[in-house]
């Protein structure tokens, strides 16, 4: 049994592998098509599914990216800045032990390990839309836990208005040689985004341990913004009163705003955003270089679950 | 008609004393035809084997446009080379390297127009007027088509004084293909500055010569 189930008190019966999760995907397509709330499927695993799943998988007709394509081509510049060094230089990230500093704005800071973060939560999959400021998209079943119900614990004070992430920050990591970034790796969210059902932070991915390579043993995601927010491997969550730093921007702040939401009609300076190529990794050879690229929607499909945070925003000011 | 030096030595054979510059041009000439064409070679395969990446539309255009600059960049190496080593062959080389460097270039823009953007005319030419990496790379490409023309003997002879000057667009062709790599590069990563640093060595030599 993987270790996160066993914390986390999950049988292994409850997990699915990845046929039968092909299966149950057919069953929540079906209850959405029937428009059912609430709890599906009567099986063993129905207690993973709760009500939000509605309202993420929004666009239920997409395919799932297989495993494969999903654990081999990765952004990680710590372990390298090719997509096929991530997997390659996986075993170098060590993720145990691993620890949480969690610090700032809120009452009960603390050094955590990756067992007492992760006990409490029940873990839920859910069927994420992935895209790239790239201008490549994925289709993930992640495995973890609302980061809503993570961050609670830690009792936000009234001057907590952001909340900023870190990545791993360990010479021994390959990409780390390179000052292609300031590292350590910072992201950060408004604590409203943080707070949002659709936030989730990821322990697993395709029912299983989620690789290294994808950004063990916990990422987050954000599927509504573009990837290089959902942080991978974190090491420390702080509560704060100023917006934080957050890596890319510093790195090329016309180029990656704070907010990064996905957006066809905000042009980046190098990709036009409007289209995507879409890897499911079902077609291969000669067929996948002539495959068409995709419309991007506006905050990846997610705009109307995420609507009220931006209200009264100008978008395109706040990219 | 009056024939430059650079001419004259791409044209003639040379004989240097001691050592059969015919024997060494027969046998240099298709080993660098073999190796120049060993990267195209292992795309073919890679990509009939389908060993390229999860997303090989992006594999490809970066592939072949990696290959496009370090042969350009090896292209502006053989006049310095020629000097250096006191040697005629580098120069008998530096039309089949120039070649070479145009084939992986136009591989590199059939890649970005026919897969990548799928003839979408639309997004193209919203590319080349927006993004500035995109239009250091048409420039660089557009520089390069009357070269490639205009490489051949007879062309050579019809253009006589003015086939050098012309071919000097090689250097502005070079600085806006290396300007594409570093300005498309996400990050400070090393290695589009590792090709502006050779860049500019090259043209160091050539402006050092031109001052001596």
């Amino acid at each position: 049994m993987k270790d996160w189930m066993r914390v986390a008190g999950i049988k292994s019966s409850e997990i699915t592998d990845e046929q039968l999760f092909r299966q149950r995907r057919t069953i929540i397509q079906a209850s959405m098509a029937a428009g059912m709330t609430g709890f599906i499927g009567s099986q063993a695993y129905a207690k993973e599914l709760p009500g939000p799943i509605k309202k993420w998988d929004s666009n239920a007709t997409d395919a799932l990216t297989n495993e494969e394509t999903a654990t081999t081509y990765n952004n990680f510049y710590e372990l390298g800045t090719d997509k096929g060094d991530p997997v390659k230089h996986a075993d170098k990230l060590v993720t145990e032990p691993w620890s949480v500093v969690v610090d700032g704005e809120c009452n009960a800071p603390g050094k955590f390990t990756f067992e007492d973060i992760l006990k409490p939560h029940a873990i839920e999959e859910r069927i994420y839309r992935l895209r790239c400021v790239e201008a490549w998209s994925m289709v993930i079943p992640w495995n973890g836990f609302p980061l809503a119900d993570l961050l609670k614990r830690f009792q936000p004070n009234g001057n907590a208005k952001y909340v900023a992430f870190e990545t791993i920050n360990d010479d021994n990591l390959p990409g780390m040689s390179s000052r292609v970034l300031d590292w350590p790796y910072r992201e950060g969210l408004r604590l409203d985004e943080a707070m949002h059902p659709l936030t989730l932070m990821a322990v697993g991915m395709y029912g299983n341990v989620i690789p290294n390579q994808n950004g063990a043993p916990m990422r987050l995601v954000v599927p509504w913004k573009y990837g290089y927010k959902s942080i991978k491997s974190i090491v420390r969550i702080t509560f704060t009163e100023k917006q934080p730093a957050t890596s890319w921007n510093m790195s090329a702040p016309h180029e990656y705003g704070f907010y990064s939401n996905v957006n066809p009609d905000v042009s980046h300076p190098r990709w036009s955003q409007a289209k995507e190529r879409r890897l499911a990794g079902d077609i291969s050879g000669l067929a996948a270089l002539f495959a068409k690229k995709i419309d991007s929607q506006f905050m990846n499909g997610y705009g109307e679950e995420v609507a009220e945070l931006y209200a009264d925003m100008d978008l395109t000011k706040f990219f | 008609m009056a024939i430059s030096i650079e001419q004259h030595t791409t044209t003639q054979p040379v004989k240097v004393a001691g050592m059969n510059q015919k024997r060494l041009g027969s046998f240099l000439k298709p080993t660098v035809f073999l190796a120049l064409s060993l990267p195209f070679i292992w795309l073919v395969y890679a990509v009939l084997t389908d060993s390229l990446s999860r997303n090989p539309i992006e594999a490809i255009t970066r592939f072949t446009g990696e290959w496009a600059l370090r042969i350009l960049l090896l292209s502006l190496c053989m006049t310095p080379l020629r000097m250096v080593l006191k040697k005629p062959w580098p120069i008998r080389l530096r039309r089949m390297v120039g070649l070479f460097a145009f084939f992986y270039v136009a591989l590199h823009l059939l890649t970005y127009l026919l897969l990548d953007q799928q003839l979408d005319v639309a997004a193209i030419v919203a590319d080349v007027f927006e993004r500035p990496y995109i239009t250091a790379g048409t420039v660089a490409f557009l520089l390069m088509v009357p070269l490639a023309i205009t490489s051949t003997k007879g062309m050579m002879k019809r253009l006589g004084k003015r086939w050098q000057p012309l071919h000097r667009l090689v250097y502005i062709a070079t600085t806006a293909a290396v300007l594409h790599f570093v300005w498309l590069s996400k990050g400070d990563q090393l290695e589009p500055f590792v090709y502006l640093a050779v860049l500019l060595l090259l043209m160091l030599f050539r402006v050092k010569k031109l001052l001596t």
